[in-house]
């Protein structure tokens, strides 16, 4: 299985603990992802508030590299790149007008994009292309933990043929198919505040609040997470909510890629678990 | 010898509708100037009787022989000014309408051009007008006897107002007993009537009545002819058991080993595989479903349960899908809705939690006659003591349904008396707005407020569990809060939406569907109860969401239109239909198998094509067909059509 892989740009930077255990993942399970060469930005958060058409070049931009190398289908790992990316695609199938400002743009540079290029997550490819059997037949540590499965509220919205907007479960099947107990979780598809967090912070607080005081009702011992954003937000800013609302969460915030890893028996310092803020020796003791 | 051409073109103003962006003083000193045109006038409203008037005294003085109305839309007054022209002693196929306003004044924003397409537009109706040619309206026989598909509260309604006036009606049921959705509610707002006890006579005398013939589980496969005289095609399936010998004493229910769940009772309760699926049902004669009945599937003949035990020796394994042709004059459609599956939307939970249960659901639960009795309870058995009811399910939400499927917000503010009755619970009603359109609705809900049930403006957006009890949540818009409401039951009130198989019951009948699938009516207004194919009549919810006062209506109103027609005993038929040139012919047969009435025949001695003209319905596929050009639909031969768009198209 190869893929036309965009890291994005926290996988390079804030998680590099991210893109480290997706590596190593994919080697076991023998998903080869080709990085872009020469990949940008893909113009979310900042850039979309400011320029919606600037956000839509910098995605179509690597999607063109993509096509540019006969790829057909490029992997993410975070959300908003995702979704971000796939926004591209919208445009050129349902907006004419923007479609010739990008193509316009993209020319501009030298480049050119027929709109082809599927962009899928990692999650997809996890459950839907190497299949849950195959993993499940490939755990050699079952996780044996309880875990509340945080999709964040990017991998399906906009509606897309991945995921389901309001109940995903996709994770919820990974997670169980490598011995994980996951817990009933309503809070699985809400927003963590994003971006909020530097310009709202009180907003995203309480929002964050939220996810990691229903994943403790719940009685899980790790939130599992596929966007470096939420991963951010939910691990970076617990101190902050147990000031802000006298809690006291110890609430471990690992990518679901580190989980998956563990259970197929990659070494902790294989798929940099403890990179986070909140400590995991108290439930991950391998 | 030629006559001259004499052409009278007016051009109206609608109010402002026209005249706001087409100059139509100018349209008119245009179309003066034009060949052939003897007079052109400007309007207030060419449709008034003085507008009229002005046609009428022009043809006569003027000896107009052609007349082009600059207006509405054809399908507006088309009819009016053919009419015009008839009283003034000239054919009314000497007429021609330019639509200025559909197609000109309300899609163009900049007066100007508004005007300039007025012009063209008036340009190629003049062009046109030149070649039509004189044409006769035939008369066909009405038959008097109606069909009337679907036996819900419409149509049973429709079939007592026909049977009535004395007029032959049969009535066609895809269940085995009429009653449709109306039979399964517990009571009815805002009267609070037990909906059984106004319905069941109504079931009753449809039984009795000697005009009606019932064919329950039966489908209409095809409906053959034209207005006045439909011939009907119908399965009768095989119901297995003999009607006439049945006396519906029940034994062979009773000892039925297959148990099924009940779709009567929404799910909530077991039927056996012979059933009858409710205690008033009409016909009180239960039905095999082969489907599930064990003879038919697993044993492969070795279950004979009920046939042992039937006296009368009614049960017949043997019987087959019976096919039954009805010639009739009109149809009345009154298949009914289907209701929203709320599984498709994981986040209100049903399908997760057993106490999140549908309003359908909850009618059965609180029904005397219903699984439990009358008892409200839980899953486990508990008494609820606080409910919440989310109103608009799969209804206002741009993801599933963007249509208001109207008469929720009433149905809840019933089940919210009829849960305070029964429990005492409290009950909160999440709600987006309150919609209490009808007659004693807003009444009604004042007094559910006054009896203390709570309303939460705000769509509830999702169901969970929090400590092993149901917790709703939503943003409360007046107070501009989230909230979260512990509940032991979620009634869910779910979308009204189109049949599962409307697709394929509009195909049957020719009847077009609105872009939220239910049938479409020939106006919104003025003609609710028509559709595009005359002498097919559409009443209650198949036609979109409406409550029980406006289905009785539509059923009744639905009864006189075909009345009207049966009345009558004789109906227009089009005279713009297909023709064919024999010199021309070259007899290819291509157009034989496009025509899709069957309305062309060969002629074997004269190596022709030839047209029956009753059975064509002037759709033009075999003249866009045809090589030679020998088909010419009338009033739309190529040499008009032509002419029209090369005049649009001239600058």
């Amino acid at each position: 299985m190869r893929y036309a892989y965009f890291p994005g740009c926290s996988n390079h930077a804030s998680s590099k603990d991210y893109e480290q255990s997706t590596q190593a993942v994919a080697r076991v399970l023998g998903v080869e992802l080709a990085e872009l060469p020469d990949w940008n930005c893909c113009g979310t958060t900042g850039v979309t508030s400011v320029s919606p058409l600037l956000s839509a070049v910098l995605s179509a931009r690597n999607l063109a590299i993509a096509e540019a190398q006969g790829w057909e289908e490029v992997v993410v790992t975070c959300n908003s790149c995702f979704g971000m990316l796939r926004r591209a695609g919208d445009y050129h199938r349902q907006d004419p007008a923007m479609r010739e400002k990008i193509d316009a743009a993209l020319a501009g540079v030298g480049k050119k994009w027929q709109g082809q290029t599927r962009v899928r997550h990692l999650l997809d490819i996890l459950v839907n292309d190497v299949g849950l059997e195959t993993i499940a037949g490939k755990v050699k540590r079952p996780l044996r933990l309880k875990i509340a499965p945080y999709y964040g509220c990017l991998l399906g919205r906009p509606r897309n043929e991945f995921e389901d907007s309001e109940y995903p479960e996709s994770m919820d099947q990974l997670l169980s198919a490598v011995g994980a107990e996951v817990v009933p979780y309503d809070h699985k598809a809400k927003c963590c505040g994003g971006a909020l967090m530097t310009t709202k912070e009180e907003v995203a607080l309480r929002l964050c609040y939220e996810i990691i005081g229903e994943a403790q009702d719940r009685g899980a011992q790790v939130i599992a997470v596929t966007c470096p954003m939420c991963q951010l937000n939910l691990d970076g800013y617990q101190n902050k909510i147990n000031a802000r609302f006298g809690t006291n969460f110890k609430m471990p915030v690992l990518y679901f890629t580190q989980l998956v890893g563990l259970a197929l028996g990659l070494r902790e310092r294989q798929l940099a678990i403890g990179k986070g803020f909140v400590p995991v020796k108290q439930v991950i003791n391998f | 010898m030629l006559e001259e051409i004499r052409i009278g073109v007016y051009v109206c103003h609608c109010g402002s509708n026209i005249a706001d962006k087409v100059d139509c003083p100018a349209v008119a000193a245009y179309a003066s100037q034009l060949p052939h045109v003897v007079v052109a006038r400007d309007y207030q409203y060419m449709c008034s009787d003085p507008g009229q008037e002005l046609i009428r005294q022009d043809i006569k003085e003027l000896k107009l022989n052609r007349v082009v109305v600059a207006s509405c839309s054809p399908r507006m007054h088309e009819p009016t000014f053919r009419k015009v022209c008839e009283s003034a002693g000239l054919n009314g196929y000497l007429y021609e309408m330019a639509n200025i306003r559909e197609h000109c004044s309300w899609v163009t924003e900049d007066p100007q051009q508004a005007t300039e397409k007025a012009k063209a537009l008036v340009r190629a109706a003049v062009a046109r007008v030149v070649h039509h040619e004189p044409l006769f309206e035939r008369w066909a026989p009405v038959n008097p006897n109606i069909l009337v598909v679907g036996g819900g509260i419409a149509g049973i309604e429709a079939a007592l107002k026909v049977a009535a006036a004395g007029n032959k009606v049969w009535l066609v049921e895809k269940s085995p007993s009429i009653g449709g959705n109306m039979a399964r509610l517990d009571k009815t707002f805002p009267t609070l009537d037990c909906s059984a006890c106004i319905l069941t006579p109504k079931m009753v005398s449809v039984a009795q009545d000697e005009n009606i013939t019932l064919l329950t589980y039966a489908e209409v496969e095809q409906v053959e002819g034209y207005v006045g005289n439909f011939r009907v095609t119908i399965r009768k399936k095989a119901r297995s058991v003999d009607l006439n010998k049945c006396t519906g004493c029940g034994r062979c229910q009773e000892k039925c080993p297959v148990e099924v769940p009940s779709e009567f009772e929404a799910g909530l309760a077991m039927r056996k595989a012979i059933y009858t699926p409710f205690p008033q049902a009409v016909p009180n004669k239960p039905a095999i479903d082969r489907e599930h009945c064990r003879h038919f599937t697993r044993t492969k003949g070795k279950c004979r349960v009920c046939f042992n035990v039937c006296q009368v020796g009614a049960i017949d394994y043997d019987q087959e899908d019976e096919l039954v042709t009805y010639e009739c004059g009109a149809i009345i459609v009154a298949t009914g809705y289907g209701l929203f599956d709320p599984s498709v939307g994981p986040q209100w939970g049903y399908g997760r939690y057993d106490d999140v249960i549908t309003a359908i659901q909850f009618e059965r639960l609180v029904n005397a006659s219903g699984p439990t009795k009358g008892k409200v309870v839980c899953k486990d058995g508990r008494v609820p003591e606080r409910i919440a009811i989310l109103h608009c399910i799969g209804s206002r939400d741009e993801n599933y349904h963007p249509y208001c499927s109207r008469i929720c917000c009433m149905a809840s503010l019933k089940l919210a008396h009829l849960a305070r009755e029964k429990t005492g619970a409290e009950v909160y009603n999440f709600y987006i707005d309150l919609r209490a359109f009808g007659k004693g609705y807003e009444e009604f809900y004042n007094r559910i407020l006054e009896e203390g049930v709570n309303f939460i403006r705000g769509k509830g957006a999702e169901v969970t569990q929090k400590d092993g009890r149901l917790v709703v949540r939503g943003e409360d818009t007046l107070l501009g809060r989230y909230r979260e409401v512990p509940v032991d039951l979620v009634i869910l009130n779910t979308a009204l939406e189109p049949q599962p198989d409307a697709t394929k019951v509009a195909q049957i009948f020719g009847i077009q569907r609105s872009a939220d699938g239910f049938f479409l009516e020939s106006h919104p207004k003025l003609e609710p109860l028509k559709t595009a194919t005359d002498g097919v009549f559409i009443a209650g919810c198949c036609q979109g969401p409406k409550d029980i006062p406006d289905s009785v209506a539509q059923g009744a109103g639905a009864a006189a239109e075909a009345l009207s027609l049966a009345t009558a005993g004789k109906v227009k038929i089009s005279p713009v239909v297909a023709s064919i040139d024999p010199d021309l012919c070259s007899g290819c047969r291509m157009c034989l198998p496009l025509c899709p009435y069957g309305a062309i025949s060969f002629n074997e001695e004269k190596k022709v094509a030839e047209v029956n003209e009753t059975l064509c319905k002037g759709c033009g596929t075999c003249a866009a067909s045809c090589g030679s050009g020998a088909l010419n639909v009338r009033h739309f031969t190529r040499n008009q059509i032509l002419t029209q768009i090369e005049e649009v198209l001239a600058v």
